[in-house]
C-alpha cells in the first residue's frame, strides 16, 4: 500500500478492493459466434448460446440436473475412488493430476451416475465430466458404468449415457484399455435383458469411449456440431497429410454417414428421450414438459435472453 | 552396421560378423584352430546375447516387438495349423488385408483363426496397410467370429498391429462402431476364445480382436493403450520421451502378467523370436493346446460366466 492510499479514509480505500471482488466469469464469450453473453443466462439456457444456438460443453452434474425430474434421485458408485496402481508419472505424478482434477471439479472421477426419472419414466443416467482429465475412462469410470448397467438390469429400467471424453486414460495404461472390454461386456448383458440403452454423444466423444460404450446404444443421439470419432483430427491429418474436409467428424457428418440416429438440441433432449423411452418400454406418452418451454423461445426468433453488456 | 540387429544389439552384430568372416577362411593349414576360434566366439556371442536380453528396458522390448524380421500371423499359421483356408471380405464393403482369417486344423481339430498381418515387403506392407485395419477388417473378423460360434470352432486370434487406421475413410465408415461391436460380441461369443499378442498390441485396434477367455503374450511383445511415441507426444509434449513413456505405461508381457491383465507369457528363443521361428511356433502351439484343453473342461455356460466375471472385475491389484 502506498503512502497516498494510507492517507485516504477507509471508506474510499475499500472501493479499490471491491473492484477486485467482482466475480470472474460473469460474462462469457460464445466460442462460435463470439457474442458476449451473461453467464447466468447462458447457464439457464443449458450452456447453449442464445444468439447462434452453439452448444458449449456442460458439466456432468448440470447435465443430469437439467435432464432428470427433481425427485427421486440417488447416486450410484459415488464411493469409488481412483487408484494409481501403476505409480504412473509423466511430467507430473498421476496422483497429483488426480488431486488437482478432484479439487477443480469437486468430483472423485470423470463419470457421474444417478438413478432417477425423466418425465416420470424411471431411468439410470450416466454423464461424463469432461473437466475431469478430459472425461478420460479409467477403472472407476468403467466400474461406475458397469454398476449403472447392473442397476438397469436389476430394476429393469432404461439406461441413458451422455458421453464427453477424449478416450481411455493414458495414466491407467492397459487397465484403461480393458475398460472398453468391460463396459461393452456389461452392455451385452443389458441387450440380452432387453432393456433400452440410449447413448448421447456430446462434444467431444473420441477414442476408447467412442469405440466402446458410446457407439453401442440401441438409439444413438448426437448434440449439434459435437466432435465424434475414433482417431483425433490432428492424428488423421498427420497420417493422410492433407487438410480434412469441412465439418469432418462433426455430428452432421456422422448422421450423413449413418453412424447416429438423430441430432437433438440440448433444450429438447429431455422431452425427446422421455418420449423415445416410453415407446421402447410400452408406456403411455409422457406429459408435455412445462418448465423448459421458455428456453425454446430462441427457435421462434425471439430476441436475446441475455441483457446487453454494459460496455 | 547390420540392420538385422537393433541398436542395442550392435556388440552381438560385431561378433557375428567376425564369426562369419572366419567361416570364409577355409582350406589353409590352421583349419582346426579356426574352428576352435569360431566355437569360442559363438559361445561368447550367446553369453553376450543372454546378458543383453536379460535386462531389456520396456522401450527396447517394444523395438524387438516391431523388429522388421519378426514373424507375422501367417508365419505361425503355416507352422502350427494345417489345411488353412483363408476366408475373405466383410460381405458389405471390402476385404481388408490388414486382418487375415480362416478355418484350419489344430492337429485334428477344426478351429477359426483371425490375426493382424503387417506385410513383409514394401509392396505388401502397403497392400496390408502396415497391419492397421479399417472398419471392414474388423467387420470381416466379426463375421468369422460369428461363424466360429455357429459351427462350434474354437477361436484363436493373433494380435500384431500399431493400431486401428486413423484415416478419413475409416472414420466415414464407422471405425469406432466396428471396434465397439467386436468388443460386445466377443464378450458373449459362445465358443472358447484364446488371444495371443505376437508383436505389437496397439490399443483399441488390438483389443477389437483381443477379448477372450485366455490372453497370452510372447515374451518380447508389447500391449498398450497408446504407442509410447503417442503417449510421450501428449503427456511429455515430446515424442523423443517415448522410452520414458514405455516404462511408465508398463507395456511388457511380464509387467502385465504381474498386474493380472494377461494370463501367460510364452518365452521366446534367445535373442527374440525372429532368430528361431520354428522353436517359437512349437512352443506357442503347445501353449495354445494346453489352454484349449483347460477351457474344454468348462461347459459353454460356465465358460461364458468365467469370461464375464474376468471382464467385469474391478481393481486389478486385488484380483
Amino acid at each position: 500500500m502506498s503512502w497516498f492510499e494510507k492517507l485516504l479514509p477507509s471508506r474510499i480505500r475499500t472501493e479499490g478492493n471491491r473492484k477486485k471482488s467482482i466475480p470472474e466469469g460473469l460474462w462469457s464469450k460464445c466460442s462460435e459466434c463470439s457474442a458476449t453473453l451473461y453467464r447466468a443466462e447462458l447457464e439457464r439456457n443449458l450452456c447453449v448460446c442464445p444468439k447462434c444456438g452453439y452448444h458449449e460443453r456442460i458439466g456432468a452434474r448440470q447435465r443430469i440436473d437439467s435432464f432428470l425430474d427433481e425427485q427421486p434421485r440417488s447416486e450410484i458408485g459415488e464411493d469409488l475412488v481412483p487408484e494409481d496402481l501403476l505409480k504412473f508419472r509423466d511430467s507430473k505424478k498421476y496422483k497429483d493430476r488426480l488431486s488437482a482434477a478432484q479439487k477443480a471439479t469437486g468430483e472423485k472421477d470423470a463419470l457421474i451416475v444417478i438413478k432417477g426419472q425423466v418425465e416420470g419414466v424411471p431411468v439410470v443416467v450416466a454423464a461424463f465430466e469432461f473437466a475431469f482429465m478430459g472425461g478420460s475412462m479409467g477403472a472407476v469410470v468403467g466400474e461406475r458404468f458397469a454398476r449403472a448397467v447392473r442397476t438397469s438390469i436389476d430394476e429393469r429400467i432404461p439406461l441413458v449415457c451422455f458421453s464427453a471424453s477424449g478416450g481411455a486414460r493414458m495414466q491407467e495404461a492397459l487397465i484403461a484399455l480393458m475398460q472398453m472390454a468391460k463396459t461393452s461386456a456389461a452392455l451385452a448383458d443389458l441387450k440380452a435383458a432387453g432393456i433400452p440403452y440410449i447413448s448421447v454423444l456430446t462434444d467431444p466423444t473420441m477414442g476408447g469411449v467412442s469405440a466402446s460404450l458410446a457407439m453401442l446404444g440401441d438409439v444413438i443421439i448426437a448434440e449439434p456440431k459435437a466432435l465424434i470419432g475414433f482417431a483425433g483430427p490432428r492424428v488423421i491429418e498427420q497420417t493422410v497429410r492433407e487438410t480434412l474436409p469441412e465439418g469432418f467428424q462433426r455430428s452432421e457428418f456422422l448422421i450423413e454417414h449413418g453412424a447416429v440416429d438423430a441430432i437433438i438440441e440440448r433444450n429438447a433432449m429431455r422431452n425427446r428421450i422421455a418420449s423415445i423411452l416410453t415407446m421402447l418400454t410400452h408406456r403411455p406418452a409422457p406429459q408435455p414438459d412445462a418448465p423448459l418451454e421458455p428456453l425454446l423461445s430462441r427457435v421462434s426468433g425471439e430476441p436475446d435472453l441475455a441483457p446487453s453488456p454494459g460496455v | 552396421m547390420n540392420h538385422n540387429f537393433l541398436d542395442f544389439e550392435q556388440p552381438i552384430a560385431e561378433l557375428e560378423a567376425k564369426i562369419e568372416e572366419l567361416r570364409h577362411v577355409v582350406g589353409n593349414d590352421d583349419g582346426i584352430n579356426i574352428n576352435e576360434e569360431i566355437e569360442r566366439l559363438a559361445s561368447k556371442s550367446r553369453t553376450l546375447t543372454e546378458s543383453i536380453f536379460a535386462s531389456l528396458s520396456a522401450w527396447q522390448i517394444s523395438q524387438v516387438a516391431r523388429h522388421p524380421q519378426r514373424p507375422y500371423t501367417p508365419d505361425y499359421v503355416a507352422r502350427m495349423f494345417t489345411g488353412f483356408e483363408e476366408l475373405h471380405g466383410d460381405r458389405t464393403y471390402a476385404d481388408d488385408a490388414a486382418i487375415i482369417g480362416g478355418i484350419a486344423r489344430l492337429d485334428s481339430r477344426p478351429v477359426m483363426i483371425i490375426g493382424h498381418h503387417k506385410g513383409r515387403s514394401t509392396k505388401e506392407k502397403i497392400q496390408r496397410n502396415f497391419g492397421m485395419p479399417r472398419p471392414e477388417g474388423y467387420r470381416k473378423a466379426l463375421r468369422l467370429m460369428q461363424m466360429a460360434e455357429q459351427f462350434g470352432l474354437p477361436l484363436f486370434t493373433f494380435i500384431d498391429t500399431p493400431g486401428a487406421y486413423p484415416g478419413v475413410g475409416a472414420e466415414e465408415r464407422g471405425q469406432s462402431e466396428a471396434i465397439a461391436r467386436n468388443l460386445m460380441v466377443m464378450s458373449g461369443l459362445r465358443t472358447p476364445v484364446i488371444c495371443t499378442v505376437i508383436g505389437e498390441g496397439g490399443s483399441g485396434g488390438a483389443l477389437a480382436i483381443g477379448v477372450g477367455d485366455q490372453v497370452l503374450m510372447l515374451e518380447y511383445s508389447v500391449y498398450s493403450v497408446i504407442s509410447p511415441e503417442g503417449c510421450a507426444a501428449i503427456l511429455w509434449k515430446d515424442a523423443a520421451k517415448a522410452p520414458e513413456a514405455a516404462e511408465a505405461m508398463g507395456i511388457t508381457a511380464q509387467r502385465l502378467l504381474d498386474l493380472k491383465l494377461i494370463d501367460q507369457v510364452v518365452p521366446e528363443p534367445l535373442g527374440g523370436v525372429h532368430r528361431d521361428i520354428d522353436t517359437m511356433a512349437a512352443r506357442l502351439k503347445a501353449a495354445l493346446k494346453d489352454n484349449l484343453d483347460m477351457l474344454d473342461e468348462y461347459s459353454l455356460d460356465q465358460l461364458l460366466a468365467r469370461r464375464h466375471e474376468r471382464l467385469l472385475r474391478h481393481n486389478y491389484s486385488k484380483g
